[in-house]
Formats: structure tokens, C-alpha cells, sequence
């Protein structure tokens, strides 16, 4: 990379090569059964460059193409958008675990052990169920060095567990699912296994709901498939800089209910999302987005905190080998004081969401959704009584977030992405088939 | 001969000598650029060239697949997918014959060499429209252009090489009003010709007016209605609604689901014909061979609302005793084939689009796609447009709107199918973490009783 950096400095003023490189080992199971054992390796080379003031951008795979990618860098910054920032000149970072060497060691038999320990855990509970399930680790190494001198250099290591199941009555079906992450190798199927089990002993009957204003519970899952994008969007400096945000006029204004607060944090050690810095080599920091209620800050990278007259974020990242955006590293909820169980007692008449299909679909930047209940339960008395079927809860982000009943007690990690307890909420549109 | 060429020839040999029930071997070699605005100026352009290739094994019914960029040690990679086979195969080994075949199918079309100062040209007079109409607050546009050459080998002796080309656009307007924030979208594609996606500066102002005009436009209240879905919904709707479920590998080893999809099943009306075919032409989701050099066919999933047919790769096939289809794919070398779509649409029948307004006293005229997704039984598309329908005529515009339903139900509550098909190039797949594949989908204007529709 020192030579793509060097041929790229003769033809301009500043450049940048993000070089990354990455050994996977997914192992899948298909209808219970070990099906696929597969290895990845992958490299490549971005360089971006400033030349005459604009960015120019281009990406390899070859690990000999180095004069190939700064002609095609070269081509690009003619078009390219005005450079507004320096690269960071940085060489030392906060010591961000995300690396175990273990991870790399652990032999395929084991992973392979490991996911049957699992579908045989859920089968044991329902032996109908049909488990998709999956194993993996990753190792990669990312290395960034620019025209300023500055460079990081740091290993990652992931390990995940998932499973999906689905049971079939005819055409009636129920799907379940849940996964697990980290950088350490995961041993026990145990915690996976307990989600799932819970998710079929509530869905084992279904109950009726008729079309209604009814509080809801969001699980985890159920904060992440309905709640969270629109936020990610909303936090987003460059949404904020188009003011196509909501929230983007309204820093320091109390904007959602007083209890919530939620944060960006890249920082903590041995989470698949953490890392010592960001895409462009800035250092990661834990970002406080939502503060009682209150619009605290919004999350940048470089060109865009320079555009909006700030400093980054260190949430500069790089998705489909495109060019640095300001992405959500991990979104954290704080926990409340309420627990799940005191949640459900509270309620007369509710709904219990853990996934809404489509949800996404809606208009994510003003904050309305809609989605099939993919899986939830009804609450009648005060119990889970079994699971909601042909329902759509439909809202507002903004509006649910305005008033939270309660905070949940018990926070979860939903994939890599977010960290929530579960949020009760008093009033969601509920429609019901029939 | 271009590095994978030699490389593909070297690669023949040491496959026929490899210890597993079958194998086969993928490389590849693209170039993609990519242009997107986010607002008024041009936000990010880049160039992209990767090489890579991959080699999967199949012994006693299970898979080893290794995928690389570098093209050195290629003996040491094939021995890896075998000794990973070997590790996951337990059972026996089914895949549908398919002759061997040595073929070339080459393109002309190469959008990734027009120079990048007409493909910005272009994009500013699209962003120049958006960007004139009142009340306005932003555009995003993102347009992508690729060329491959795939070359396909295997222990049968079958050596293909195939060329491909592909050009996306999709323009977004979002209209702004106090906290209101609302948006439009179009989607377009083609097989690599750069002129589908120009001349197109009529739709966008209208497209961008819509996006102003839904900030005063009511939201509908939630419950069932009578929906009319233009093409381009109808086409999401019956990729989703439909086209998953004859996926084959979601059925082959669920007894279960195999119940539910047993063929002669009636599906829907008399009038319901759904196809799926990569041998129809011109189209996104076109090719000759797929990913396991299976040639391309054009398969009737549901005939005169029965169910006559499903998507296969070589796998499900023989596991279900069916014929192949050719309809494994893989969006690139990083991953291997799995059941897919290509272009997928209900044939056209005689209704006019009058004819099927004409009596539904109350409902919801949807257009335009935003979305959709499916969990087999359940599905959720959204609408990028919609109008209620009042004493057979379009009337008001209202907020897009998120239609659900049951698959098996819904197909038999479409009561209209209309005389317009229309084809649906702006699409992409998303299965397995491949995504975004390139499809087509369409239809004509259908009308489906009984819709349950979100909102407030």
C-alpha cells in the first residue's frame, strides 16, 4: 500500500489507501441438518485521493493494479465533490479490544458441534421445528495510511451463532429466530437457545385481536425491526446537513419522552461493532446521541462534520467498498427499572412485538412505520396468552418515542447493531384482519 | 486470452481429477462506476475493477465452497472445498443431469466505458428537474453500471463463458414542511444499454411533484379494502407474494411446506397465469445459462390459478423429481448459487383499467413501488403512491400505504387482471445476503379484494 500511496502522491495533493483483507468460515445448517462448510478470503484496496481540490475514489481487488487504481482515481476526481477536510495525520488510537486470537484457532468440528448443541437445544422444546442455523468466524486485518502521514493498523476477530426456525400447520407459520455475536469464540448455544425456546413456548397458541388503539411492549427484536432505522437516519450529521432530519433543527430540545438516552459506542471491547477507529483513521469515540429526552448530538464523518462546521464523530464508514458515509457503529438504549414481566402485568389489553415485517418500508425519514407482526403476542389480564396473527401496527417513531410508558430493566444486543432493553409504549394503531 | 481465461483452462484439468461426487468452479472479472447525488451536488463517484473465483464441492449431499480473490494456488482451494465436503456429506449426493455444454455468450454492451462527464450530464438535468419544483427540500440519486465476464467449469466437462452488463438509476425526491417529511422514488434498469435510462424527464417532474404533493395529503385509516395495484406494485407484489415461495429450496426437505405446494393445487382464479423465466428475453433477469450451467428456461409457476411448477437448481430438482430450471444464481464469486428469480409477472388478460375501477364502490388505488418482503406465508409490500377509489373513479391522492396479507388467501381474492403488462426494470433481489440481484418483474393492473392496508 506505501506504493499505491506513493505513485497516487505524484499526481495529487493528498491520498489515502484503506486497504482490508478478511478470512470467513460460514457453516450453515439446512432443515436440521449440517449442509454447507465454506471459506472466504477476500482483499481489497480503496484509494481516495484530492486532486485539484476533489475527491477522487476507486477500488481493487488486484493485489497489482496500482497504477490501474490511481488512473481510475484520477478519472473520478474530475467530477468529485470539493475535499473540505485533511486526513487525520493520527498514529496512536484508544485501545479498543476487537481482536482474540482464539477466535481464529477454533477447529470447523467444534462449530459444526456447536450449531447441532443448538438445533437439538430447540428441537428438544418443539421437535417440529424445521432450524436453518449458522456458525461463523471471521478474522480481518484493516490497515489505513495516508498522505499526512497518518496510519492505523488492527485485527478484528468475530464469532456468530444464529437459528431461524419455522413450524408448519398446513398454511399456518410461525417463525422463530435469534443470534448471538462477539469477538470471542462463542461456546454455549445456551443463550440463543433460551430466546428461541421462550419465542415458541408464547406463540404456542394463538389468540384473536380485533382492530384497536393497544399498548405495546417492543421486545429487543421488536425495537430493532420497528424503531431504530428511522433514529439512524434522523442521527445521521448528513441527513442533519440536508435538513431532511427531524430532529436536525432541534438540538438541545426535548424531542422524545425524558426517560429515553440513547448513544453511538464503537468503544466497548470484544463487540463485533466496536473498532479503535473509524474508516478514515479517526479515532472512535462514544458518541451521546439522546440525552433525557433532550436532541444531544448528531453522528459525522469528516467531510460532512466539515461541511457542518464540527468535527467528526469517528463514525466515518465504508459499506460496498463505497466511499466514507457517516453510518451508526452501535446504537445503545439505556436500561430503565421496569422489568419484562412488570411490563405485561401492567397491561389490560396489549400486544407483545418481537418482529415487524416491513416496518422498514415505510417513510423512514419522517418517522412513520407499518408492518405485518411477523411475531407478537397478545396480552389480555395482564398475561401472555399466545400469538397475534394477519396484524399491522402502524405509528410514528416520534409519536411512540414521546411518550414511554416504561424502560425496561433487561438490555439486549440485537445482532451487532443495537443495544436495548425493551420499551413499553401506550397507544399503537392495530390492524387486524377479520 | 484475458488471466481467467488461462487460468479457467488450467483449473478444467485439475477438476477432473478431484475426489468428490461433483464439482465446479466459478471465476470472474468485472468493472463497475458508480454516480450519487445526495442533494444538489454530485455526493460520491467511483470506479471499481475486482477479480475472484470460487470452487464448490459436493460429496454424499454436502457442500464445501471456498471463494478467493487471488488466483494463485488454485489446486491447494479445489482441495479445501473437497476435504470441507467430505467434512460436511453425510448422506448421498442428488443433482438433476444437465449435459455438458462449451459455449461463449458475449455482450456489446459496456456502459462502464461511456465516459463519466455524459453519465453526470445526464444525472444534472434529472437533479435540475427535482431540484426546480416549489417546496422541494432535497434528491437523492444513485446510479450504478457494471460489465462481467463469468466463466463457468465443471467436473462434467461443461466450460462457460458468459458476458453480462447492467445499468441502474434510481431517483428519490423528498418534500419537506415543518416536521413533515415525505418522498418519491423511480427505479430503473437495463441489460448495460445506457439509453433505457435516458429521456426520462417527464417522470421525474411528475415524480417530484408527487413527493410535494403528499405532504397535504391525508393518511388512510388501517382495515381492508378493494386494492388496485398498478404494474409496477403488482409485479413486487407477485415477486413477493408468489415468486419466494416457488423457490424450491425453501420446500425440497420441509415435508410440510411440500404439502402446501403440492402441484395441481388450485392457487387462484381461472384467469391467473405466473410465469418466471431468464429464457424470456431483454430483460434484467435474462440469461442463457445460470450459475450451475443449466440452460435458461421459462417456467409457468401457476396455470389457470393452479400451481404447475417451481424454481429449481440442480439440487432441488433431483431431490423433488422435477426438472431443472435453470435458476441458480449468485450475485457475484463471493457466494455460491442458490434459487432464485429472474423475470417474474402475471400474464396479461382483457380488462381494461376502467373496466376494473368501474365497480368498486370504495378502495385504494396503489402505485409505484417503495418496498417488499416476505416470510413465505405472510407478506408486506409498500406502495410508493396511492388514491382512494370513490364510485368507480380515482379521487384524492393519500399517504403511500403498506399493504399485508396471506399469500394463499390474497392469490385467490385477485378478481381483475388487466390488459397492460408492464415490466419492471428497476428491481433488485435480496436472499441469503445476496443482494441486490438483478430481476425484473411485472404485471398488468390487477384488482385483490379484501386487502388489509396499514394506517392510522
Amino acid at each position: 500500500m506505501e506504493e499505491v500511496l506513493s505513485l497516487a502522491k505524484k499526481v495529487a495533493e493528498e491520498a489515502e489507501v484503506y486497504t482490508v483483507t478478511s478470512e470467513e468460515t460460514p457453516v450453515r445448517f439446512e432443515t436440521n441438518r449440517l449442509k454447507h462448510i465454506q471459506s472466504k478470503q477476500s482483499r481489497s484496496v480503496a484509494l481516495r485521493i484530492v486532486r485539484q481540490g476533489k475527491l477522487g475514489y476507486a477500488v481493487t481487488t488486484a493485489a497489482d493494479a496500482g497504477q490501474e487504481l490511481v488512473d481510475m482515481a484520477v478519472e473520478t476526481a474530475q467530477f468529485g465533490m470539493p475535499a473540505r477536510f485533511e486526513f487525520p495525520a493520527s498514529t496512536s488510537y484508544p485501545g479498543v479490544k476487537v481482536y482474540d486470537p482464539a477466535v481464529e484457532s477454533v477447529l470447523i468440528e467444534d462449530m459444526v458441534g456447536l450449531g447441532e448443541a443448538l438445533i437439538e437445544s430447540v428441537r428438544k422444546h418443539t421437535p417440529e421445528l424445521i432450524c436453518e442455523a449458522g456458525v461463523r468466524k471471521t478474522v480481518a486485518s484493516v490497515s489505513i495510511v495516508n498522505s499526512r502521514g497518518g496510519q492505523a493498523h488492527y485485527k478484528e476477530s468475530s464469532f456468530s451463532l444464529g437459528l431461524e426456525g419455522s413450524l408448519i400447520n398446513g398454511t399456518d407459520m410461525l417463525f422463530v429466530g435469534e443470534e448471538e455475536s462477539s469477538c470471542h469464540p462463542l461456546t454455549s448455544p445456551e443463550a440463543v437457545a433460551g430466546v428461541v425456546t421462550w419465542q415458541l413456548e408464547m406463540a404456542k397458541n394463538r389468540a384473536p385481536v380485533s382492530s384497536a388503539v393497544l399498548p405495546v411492549v417492543f421486545t429487543p427484536r421488536g425495537v430493532a425491526s420497528a424503531l431504530v432505522l428511522p433514529l439512524m437516519a434522523a442521527f445521521n450529521g448528513k441527513t442533519v446537513l440536508e435538513g431532511a432530519s427531524p430532529v436536525g433543527s432541534r438540538l438541545g430540545q426535548a424531542v422524545f419522552d425524558k426517560k429515553l438516552r440513547l448513544w453511538d459506542d464503537p468503544t466497548i471491547d470484544y463487540r463485533p461493532s466496536s473498532r479503535p477507529c473509524d474508516d478514515e483513521g479517526v479515532a472512535s469515540q462514544r458518541t451521546l446521541l439522546i440525552e433525557e429526552g433532550r436532541v444531544a448530538h448528531f453522528f459525522y464523518d469528516l467531510q460532512t462534520a466539515a461541511m457542518a462546521n464540527t468535527r467528526s464523530t469517528g463514525n466515518g464508514s465504508r459499506s460496498r467498498g463505497g466511499l466514507p458515509a457517516p453510518s451508526a457503529t452501535a446504537f445503545i438504549i439505556a436500561p430503565g427499572n421496569t422489568t419484562f414481566d412488570e411490563m405485561v402485568a401492567d397491561m389490560k389489553e396489549g400486544l407483545v412485538i418481537e418482529q415487524l415485517m416491513g416496518a422498514e418500508q415505510g417513510n423512514i425519514l419522517g418517522g412513520d412505520f407499518s408492518g405485518n407482526v411477523l411475531l407478537g403476542y397478545k396480552v389480555e389480564n395482564g398475561r401472555i396468552i399466545g400469538r397475534v396473527k394477519d396484524t399491522m401496527v402502524s405509528g410514528n417513531v416520534y409519536q411512540v418515542l414521546k411518550e414511554i410508558l416504561a424502560i425496561g430493566s433487561e438490555a439486549r444486543w440485537v445482532g451487532s447493531f443495537l443495544q436495548t432493553p425493551p420499551l413499553y409504549c401506550p397507544g399503537l394503531s392495530v390492524a387486524a384482519k377479520g | 486470452m484475458t488471466r481467467i481465461e488461462s487460468v479457467a483452462h488450467q483449473l478444467a484439468e485439475v477438476l477432473k481429477r478431484s475426489k468428490a461426487d461433483y464439482i465446479e468452479a466459478r471465476l470472474e472479472e468485472s468493472q463497475s462506476s458508480y454516480i450519487s447525488y445526495r442533494g444538489r451536488e454530485l455526493e460520491s463517484i467511483g470506479r471499481q475493477t475486482a477479480s475472484g473465483g470460487n470452487v464448490r464441492a459436493l460429496v454424499k449431499g454436502g457442500w464445501g465452497f471456498v471463494s478467493f480473490n487471488s488466483l494463485d494456488d488454485l489446486p491447494g482451494r479445489v482441495e479445501l472445498a473437497v476435504a470441507q465436503a467430505h467434512l460436511a456429506g453425510k448422506e448421498v449426493s442428488h443433482l438433476a443431469p444437465v449435459a455438458p455444454v462449451t459455449d461463449r455468450v458475449l455482450t456489446d454492451q459496456n456502459p462502464v466505458a461511456i465516459p463519466l462527464a455524459q453519465k453526470k450530464q445526464l444525472l444534472d438535468e434529472y437533479n435540475d428537474i427535482i431540484w426546480r419544483t416549489p417546496r422541494l427540500q432535497t434528491s437523492i440519486i444513485g446510479y450504478g453500471d457494471g460489465r462481467k465476464k463469468v466463466i463457468f467449469l465443471n467436473s462434467a466437462g461443461s466450460f462457460i463463458e458468459q458476458e453480462r452488463a447492467d445499468v441502474t438509476l434510481r431517483l428519490t425526491a423528498v418534500a419537506t414542511e415543518g416536521n413533515q417529511v415525505q418522498q418519491v422514488g423511480l427505479s430503473l434498469g437495463s441489460r448495460g444499454d445506457f439509453n433505457a435510462i435516458q429521456g426520462i424527464h417527464r417522470q421525474v417532474e411528475e415524480m417530484a411533484r408527487n413527493a410535494v404533493g403528499l405532504l397535504v395529503a391525508p393518511q388512510i385509516k388501517g382495515g381492508e379494502y378493494t386494492v388496485v395495484l398498478d404494474p409496477v406494485l403488482a409485479g413486487v407484489f407477485v415477486h413477493e407474494a408468489f415468486g419466494h415461495l416457488s423457490e424450491a429450496d425453501f420446500v425440497y426437505e420441509n415435508d410440510r411446506l411440500r404439502e402446501v405446494m403440492t402441484l395441481g393445487k388450485k392457487f387462484g382464479s381461472n384467469e391467473l397465469n405466473i410465469i418466471d423465466g431468464a429464457a424470456v428475453p431483454g430483460l434484467r433477469g435474462s440469461y442463457k445459462y445460470d450459475d450451475e450451467g443449466t440452460p435458461a428456461t421459462k417456467t409457468y409457476l401457476i396455470r389457470e390459478g393452479k400451481l404447475v411448477g417451481r424454481l429449481h437448481s440442480r439440487e432441488t430438482a433431483a431431490r423433488m423429481k422435477e426438472k431443472p430450471t435453470g435458476n441458480a444464481r449468485a450475485i457475484n464469486y463471493r457466494y455460491p448459487p442458490i434459487v432464485r428469480m429472474t423475470n417474474t409477472y402475471i400474464e396479461p388478460r382483457s380488462a381494461s383499467f376502467g373496466d376494473i375501477l368501474s365497480d368498486i364502490k370504495e378502495g385504494v388505488y396503489a402505485k409505484n413501488w417503495y418496498g417488499g418482503v416476505t416470510s413465505m406465508e405472510m407478506f408486506t409490500f409498500s406502495a410508493g403512491e396511492a388514491y382512494m377509489i370513490r364510485n368507480g373513479k380515482l379521487a384524492e391522492m393519500v399517504r403511500p400505504v403498506v399493504l399485508t396479507g396471506n399469500v394463499f388467501t390474497t392469490l385467490h381474492n385477485i378478481d381483475a387482471i388487466g390488459n397492460d403488462l408492464d415490466m419492471n426494470e428497476g428491481g433488485g433481489c435480496g436472499k441469503a445476503e445476496q443482494s441486490p440481484l438483478p430481476v425484473s418483474n411485472g404485471s398488468p393492473h390487477i384488482r385483490i379484494r379484501h386487502c388489509l392496508v396499514g394506517g392510522r
